[in-house]
């Protein structure tokens, strides 16, 4: 079958707020009250290859609910849908380059007919200067099926997997997991091509 | 029927895709990462996405020249910007969020970080959003973006675009892009369009002058279709290394 060209991808420019950050367009927070789930806050920075802040890029996320089915219909899989959540984040970086979420730790969902992957988060950053978006996961680090995760353990270089495993901290009762993303340089965040 | 499954790495974006540091456009130097790319097998996670209903969308989004909600109508060439989101087999992505923004007439974005001295039009906000239909069609009404400077290097100013953020079916087709109009002498002078690898995929970007999409004595029509990765894969029916 013949392929069509894809449109190629541009950066989203310095601009990019007022559109994609707007009131009702941006999405800190992605639990409702009825929303099944531990509820956790997700922080981290966006930095560059000097170490210094980006403040003017976007970070998406999107996952599984808590028993680990996607809000999509190509999930077909036997974990329940919560119809309270969709699983879809976005959040711009401020002036220290910091990001933040409110959601509930996803499910395990499938990777392949027999095995389980590790819970996590798919995340993907935009920003003027990236050409292309990047793509990346969170994983949690009090999570012992990291070690048997196949895209953790099989595909990314064991020098490079720390810099997936956000963290597990409490401030004042809450859950956070920090997740700072590193574009270029020491501690590059490993980034996938998909 | 021809399946990707789960377990399959797919690729071959290098000819449509820029390179992440692109040395003429500046501001990849520091941010361009600069170890490979991990390729992985595509799972649930990357064959699934967020679907139409996080954006709140009302018919009123698609008209960028009254959107600003002031009464008054953006000033500038009215055009009308059309077209089909489709999958590369060429199948329709129905029902998927457009987003866009813009510089005003005169090249300007409402916008802290923009301070050259184009004027700001206070009936223009310059962004603007739609669904596509069941075909895959979206439609905006808005104003002709102008060219406006930039730091990158001397003289440098970016050719009239308009940008588009699409989601597409799953996560595999995410997409940020920037819609060119046709003949702008800008083209060949801006690193941003440049960093495309081929002509052929740089010409993706161009909209099309269409005197069908042109309504009389209202709008100038432009039509410009936006392909983007499909969703193949069959889900749990992977044979996985």
């Amino acid at each position: 079958m013949t392929k069509w060209l894809l449109t190629g991808s541009q950066t989203v420019g310095p601009f990019f707020a007022p559109a994609l950050l707007r009131e009702d367009a941006r999405r800190h927070v992605l639990t409702q009250s009825e929303t099944v789930g531990e509820r956790i806050r997700i922080e981290g920075h966006v930095f560059d290859g000097d170490g210094v802040p980006v403040p003017d890029a976007m970070v998406e996320i999107w996952q599984a609910n808590a028993h680990g089915r996607y809000n999509h219909p190509a999930d077909q899989g036997p974990a329940p849908l919560d119809l309270t959540f969709i699983g879809f984040g976005r959040s711009g970086t401020d002036d220290n380059g910091r990001y933040w979420f409110e959601t509930i730790k996803p499910g395990r969902v499938a990777f392949d007919k027999e095995r389980l992957q590790a819970p996590h988060i798919c995340v993907t950053v935009f920003s003027r200067g990236l050409l292309n978006h990047l793509v990346t996961r969170l994983y949690f680090a009090d999570e012992s099926s990291n070690a048997d995760d196949p895209i953790l353990q099989q595909y990314v270089p064991a020098e490079r997997r720390a810099t997936l495993i956000a963290p597990r901290e409490q401030h004042n009762g809450t859950v956070v997991y920090r997740f700072d993303i590193i574009l270029q340089g020491a501690g590059e965040t490993a980034f996938f091509n998909v | 029927m021809e399946h990707t499954t789960i377990g399959a790495i797919i690729r071959g974006d290098r000819e449509v895709f820029p390179p992440y540091l692109y040395e003429a456009y500046q501001s990849t130097r520091r941010r361009a990462p600069t170890l490979p790319l991990i390729d992985v097998p595509l799972t649930i996670s990357e064959l699934t996405g967020p679907g139409p209903r996080i954006s709140a969308v009302t018919p009123e989004d698609a008209d960028l020249t009254r959107n600003a909600g002031t009464g008054g109508e953006a000033i500038g060439q009215r055009i009308i910007v059309t077209g089909r989101v489709l999958d590369d087999r060429g199948n329709p992505v129905p029902n998927t969020l457009l987003e866009i923004w813009q510089a005003n007439a005169a090249g300007r974005y409402l916008h802290k970080r923009d301070q050259w001295p184009g004027p700001l039009d206070p009936n223009f906000l310059g962004m603007g959003r739609c669904l596509t239909n069941e075909e895959g069609v979206y439609r905006f009404l808005t104003i002709r973006p102008g060219a406006y400077p930039w730091k990158n290097h001397p003289n440098a100013w970016r050719p009239a675009h308009i940008h588009f953020s699409v989601f597409g079916p799953s996560m595999l087709s995410r997409l940020v892009t920037q819609m060119y109009f046709p003949d702008d002498p800008l083209h060949s002078l801006d690193p941003i369009m440049q960093s495309i690898p081929t002509e052929e995929a740089r010409k993706r970007l161009i909209a099309t002058y269409d005197h069908n999409v042109t309504e009389p004595e209202w709008a100038l029509g432009y039509r410009w279709d936006i392909v983007v990765r499909g969703p193949y894969a069959t889900p749990f029916e992977a044979e996985v290394r």
